[in-house]
């Protein structure tokens, strides 16, 4: 497993986080359809996935002359601290809170 | 890190420049709750049974299991929080407090119950995605 040294090297490039999100939120997608919507070039497309799943926070899988890729989110794990990240979720659903009781006022 | 099982909580307090009447409905009726946490069929009833709803994300079907244990109108709410299946579940308790303040109301909100050795909960890294990610940000441009 990666260390968190690592994992933070890895998603510190914002071409590479924003391809790691895309496929936590779209699901399984190919270097072609990742591609159309990255801004970069299929290469370097390839080379940022080739990054991501060395830190294990991706996996690929042939079909014919297509590979595609989907997140693996576990890999997060060495850097996720389960405290914070809810505590970073309470703080955001007390702002969306806040945001409501001021509407609630209307 | 303490091998033991042991329990710990988070807790955020606010000041808000509301009575607790208000942020008490904002707690309690299901269509309030709807637009600041999840969908959900929660009733203000002791020993309710009820869930929050989100997207279901990766092997959790999004679905948080909630029971009502406490209920005071107007100061006190508690409920159980159990959030997902298998590796993901987390078992935990989550109560809120409000103290009427000359501004508005005091309002207190702590999860607990957690075990130290539930270590990684891939349901909570969904819910806080967003904020987990500017969390990272920040402390990747203070690195």
């Amino acid at each position: 497993m990666a260390t968190a040294t690592e994992i933070f090297g890895t998603l510190a490039d914002p071409t590479r986080r924003a391809i790691f999100e895309r496929l936590c939120r779209g699901g399984e997608q190919t270097v072609w359809m990742l591609t159309e919507q990255a801004g970069v070039s299929q290469p370097a497309v390839s080379k940022h996935l080739g990054v991501l799943k060395h830190s294990g926070l991706v996996r690929d899988r042939r079909e014919g002359r297509q590979t595609h890729y989907s997140a693996t989110p576990k890999g997060l794990a060495p850097l996720v601290d389960w405290m914070n990240v809810y505590t970073a979720f309470w703080h955001e659903k007390i702002d969306a809170l806040e945001g409501l009781l001021k509407r609630m006022d209307q | 890190m303490n091998t033991a099982a042991e329990t710990r909580s988070v807790v955020i307090e606010r000041e808000i420049a509301h009575p607790p009447e208000k942020i008490w409905r904002a707690l309690t009726q299901p269509h309030l709750i709807a637009e600041w946490l999840m969908q959900n069929d929660f009733k203000p009833a002791m020993g309710h049974r009820f869930n929050l709803r989100t997207q279901p994300y990766g092997d959790w079907n999004g679905v948080i299991d909630c029971e009502v244990l406490t209920i005071e109108p107007n100061k006190t709410l508690a409920y159980t929080w159990d959030s997902g299946n298998g590796p993901l579940r987390v078992t935990s308790v989550v109560t809120w407090t409000l103290t009427p303040t000359s501004t508005g109301t005091h309002l207190r909100m702590e999860q607990s119950g957690f075990r130290s050795d539930q270590p990684q909960n891939y349901a909570g890294a969904k819910y806080g995605w967003q904020a987990f990610f500017a969390k990272l940000e920040e402390a990747l441009a203070k690195a």
